[in-house]
């Protein structure tokens, strides 16, 4: 038995190569060029092409190679004329605008389709459609409002106005709001889901034993729910706050890869496509600030799972 | 095992979590564009042998190409216009073979030459993709065996590649002087090198730009549809002014947006956006901000932004815009298609007043003498179907009776000037435009086009970047034309990495 288990094992390893060598070619050597490029005076002039065909000449041979700068690139994109620190602002702001409603209209859901007292009827059906909306790409979802709410569009009277004879989406607050609520839009069907089949995984018997002490709805759900729903609760928060420094695709299509007004949509990733066909050295040094960014909240994500564990293994026993 | 099991996990999905995050910035090509020459001093003076003789560029060539390379065309551009000319106008003027297939709308396309299948790359012009797709193919060309045959481009980044030692010398490829001696001399200017003077693309039309205004609307307000009587309306930017007024009491916007008048003052600067490796704003530029902030304010706009749904909409007969800014390709391609209520059939039989808009624009010189877009082929270096690439061009470009055909069918202005005097004489009138002539306005507007000094390789980045960002002033977002000016330098200064400013 022994010695057919290890063999079994070899062949887990063999299976296993295909994935490393698709990782260190795709992920892991261009995860260091561009911690390299990140410390090099990289700068493509996109007015000027050369083919190679004339470079006959000597003095063309030497070309000027690419410097070592150190950190330079990192304190141009932290500097006060840099727009870095504002997007990483606005990333969070347009984050936040998705994920509170988010979580509270999940929650309640949840709780509602949980309950047992509620018996709501028909959930299946209301999982679907609240589900429906994540199956939608959200290129689609942003090109829809798009046609909503620009100029002239069916829903631009609406908000005419409220936004001052603009299109809501030139108003500051109009365009971080609509990126919110897509993204409210395409992922809370997908949190009520996860809180539902955590808020299941609570054992009735607390829940009775509650009422039949005599807790009202609000304190089982402060002193019930809640605490024992905690670990899947900072999955969410963190895989969403995840998903948030990433938003790039509804931002750049709802303001045309502009960031309008001002700016004030412009997320980090925005930042680095804006730069990488030119400034690349530049590009790079955001993609690292991004990469310790998401590093620290997912090593945070590994220490909070750390302590939940002994708490785990006596739930399985 | 299981600390192990939980490592190895962790460890995997941060790498997955970091090479999403990294993907992007990864397309490092070590390609020898990284060196920084402004695109004005390119120093190549084109090739020369050991004996000091000029190496043709159509016998430069690098790696050999595949059979499949061989036996197709590819062809990069950025909208389908040069393709419907060729599928409709190409075969009336070739000796070559020609296999075609015909589309579901009745027109055809052709799929093959000499059995040589054409490939249309075809790539968004916004935001510089063209531009950057063809550059990353351009500079691979040597060492690959998929090359690229032909290539199209714009005014606004000619120069880079008229510069750029990628395209085959037209006289190269057998088109002689005379051949293209009908042309405009500014259509040869933009696509010539600037060191050695070598023709590198050529242009099927000339685009000279002109005022196109709703004759219901002029009726109505101007008491006269008549576009000599309307041009005193419009003669200078006083006269505008004053007829914007006008419209404004009677409901109506002068123009659609902030953009619309945008090119009558790029074309008439005296520096170009980009001198050596600093950008300027020339006054001209300035100038388009003050009329268009005043226009925004008086409500002599509707505050659009080019080629968005509303600023098609005005287009409607009833769209409440008095007229629009446009060159020749502007009658096909936006004008005629977005004012018409029932698109236009294959054969023409709805191309008839009461189908929306179609017989009421007409067309006048408007306030300023402009050009405004153009697209030029170009061969590309090393393209393995030369013969075919040289075909194409004098065919499309030189050829009387094409030209004559391409204006004739589509309104547009062709690039041959005893082509479009041979209409004139023959009494020309186009339909859409209410049986005007406009072909006469066209020319004496195209005899006026400059372009001397007023090209650089880093335009169309200046003008998409320096329209958005005053957009912002325009709306009121930004609350003065320095903030506004700030925000086009953030954006700019990122876009070309390799430029500052001087303001």
């Amino acid at each position: 038995m022994k010695k057919k288990s290890i063999s079994y094992a070899k062949w887990g390893y063999i299976f296993l190569i295909p994935f490393f060598v698709v990782y260190f070619i795709f992920s892991l050597y261009p995860l260091l060029s561009t911690f390299y490029n990140s410390t090099q005076n990289y700068v493509i002039d996109r007015g000027s092409i050369d083919g190679g065909w004339y470079s006959t000449a000597p003095e063309e041979e030497e070309e000027e190679e690419d410097t070592f700068v150190g950190l330079d690139n990192y304190s141009a994109v932290f500097s006060s004329d840099d727009t870095l620190m504002k997007s990483f602002g606005n990333t969070i702001v347009i984050w936040l605008i998705g994920f509170i409603p988010q979580i509270a209209i999940s929650l309640i859901l949840a709780v509602w389709f949980t309950d047992l007292r509620l018996k709501i009827k028909a959930q299946g059906f209301f999982k679907a459609v609240i589900y429906l909306p994540n199956v939608i790409m959200a290129s689609a979802i942003s090109f829809l409002f798009y046609t909503l709410l620009t100029k002239n569009g069916a829903l631009y009277g609406l908000f005419e106005n409220m936004a001052d004879g603009k299109s809501i989406l030139e108003t500051v607050w109009g365009a971080r709001g609509t990126i919110g609520f897509i993204n409210f839009l395409l992922w809370y069907g997908n949190t009520t889901i996860l809180l539902m089949a955590a808020i299941m995984g609570v054992d009735p018997s607390l829940y009775e034993s509650a009422s039949i002490d005599g807790a009202n709805p609000t304190e089982t759900f402060w002193k019930i729910t809640i605490p024992l729903i905690k670990p899947i609760l900072s999955y969410v928060l963190v895989t969403s706050m995840i998903g948030g420094l990433q938003t790039y695709d509804v931002p750049a299509l709802l303001t045309n890869d502009k960031g309008s007004p001002t700016g004030t949509t412009m997320t980090i990733i925005m930042e680095i496509q804006k730069r990488k066909d030119s400034d690349v050295g530049k590009a790079s040094a955001v993609c690292v600030i991004i990469f310790i960014i998401s590093a620290v909240v997912g090593f945070a994500m590994m220490m909070a799972s750390e302590e939940k564990k002994p708490k785990k293994k006596k739930k399985r026993g | 095992m299981t600390n192990l099991k939980k490592m190895l996990a962790g460890a995997l999905c941060l790498c997955m979590a970091g090479s999403m995050l990294t993907a992007c910035g990864s397309d490092k090509d070590d390609s020898s564009s990284k060196k920084s020459s402004g695109s004005n001093n390119n120093g190549s003076a084109g090739a020369t042998d050991e004996n000091g003789d000029r190496i043709a560029t159509t016998d430069m060539h690098g790696a050999e190409s595949s059979e499949e390379s061989k036996n197709t065309l590819n062809i990069y551009c950025w909208n389908t216009e040069f393709k419907s000319r060729l599928d409709k106008y190409y075969p009336q003027g070739t000796s070559l073979d020609l296999e075609t297939n015909t589309l579901d709308d009745g027109t055809t396309e052709i799929t093959a030459i000499n059995g040589v299948k054409l490939n249309w790359v075809q790539i968004e012009n916004e935001g510089n993709a063209y531009q950057t797709k063809l550059d990353d193919a351009l500079q691979a060309q040597k060492d690959s065996d998929n090359k690229v045959d032909m290539f199209l481009m714009e005014a606004d980044y000619a120069l880079k590649y008229a510069n750029g030692g990628v395209a085959l010398t037209v006289t190269d490829l057998g088109i002689t002087e005379d051949d293209m001696s009908q042309m405009y001399q500014y259509t040869k200017d933009v696509a010539t090198e600037t060191a050695t003077g070598e023709l590198k693309g050529v242009s099927w039309q000339a685009t000279p730009g002109l005022f196109m205004y709703n004759a219901n609307y002029a009726q109505e307000v101007l008491g006269t549809d008549d576009p000599a009587e309307v041009q005193e309306y419009v003669k200078d930017w006083d006269a505008f002014k004053e007829t914007a007024a006008k419209m404004k009491e009677a409901g109506i916007f002068m123009v659609s947006g902030y953009d619309d008048t945008y090119r009558c003052f790029s074309n008439n600067v005296t520096s170009p956006w980009v001198d050596g490796e600093t950008i300027k704003i020339d006054p001209q530029i300035k100038a388009w901000v003050d009329q268009t902030k005043e226009y925004t304010d008086a409500g002599y706009n509707n505050g659009t932004s080019l080629w968005d749904s509303a600023w098609a909409a005005g287009q409607k007969i009833d769209g409440k815009v008095f007229g629009y800014f446009y060159s020749t390709w502007g009658i096909p391609f936006c004008l005629l298609p977005n004012t018409v209520d029932e698109e236009i059939k294959a054969d023409g039989s709805n191309a008839v007043e009461g189908n929306g808009g179609y017989g009421r624009w007409r067309a006048c010189e408007g306030p300023q003498a402009y050009f405004w877009g153009g697209t030029w082929i170009c061969g590309a270096i090393d393209s393995d179907n030369t013969d075919i690439v040289a075909d194409i061009m004098k065919v499309m470009t030189c050829n009387k009776d094409v030209a004559k055909a391409i204006t004739e069918g589509e309104q547009d202005y062709t690039n041959n000037k005893a082509a479009i005097q041979e209409l004139i004489d023959g009494g020309y009138s186009n339909p859409f435009l209410g049986g005007q002539n406009h072909l006469a306005l066209l020319t004496s507007a195209a005899d006026k086009i400059d372009l001397s000094n007023k090209l650089s390789a880093y335009d169309q980045g200046c003008n998409e970047k320096f329209q958005a960002a005053m957009k912002e002033y325009f709306v009121g977002n930004l609350d003065s034309y320095e903030a506004a000016l700030e925000q086009f330098k953030t954006d700019i200064t990122a876009t070309y990495g390799n430029l500052s400013t001087d303001f």
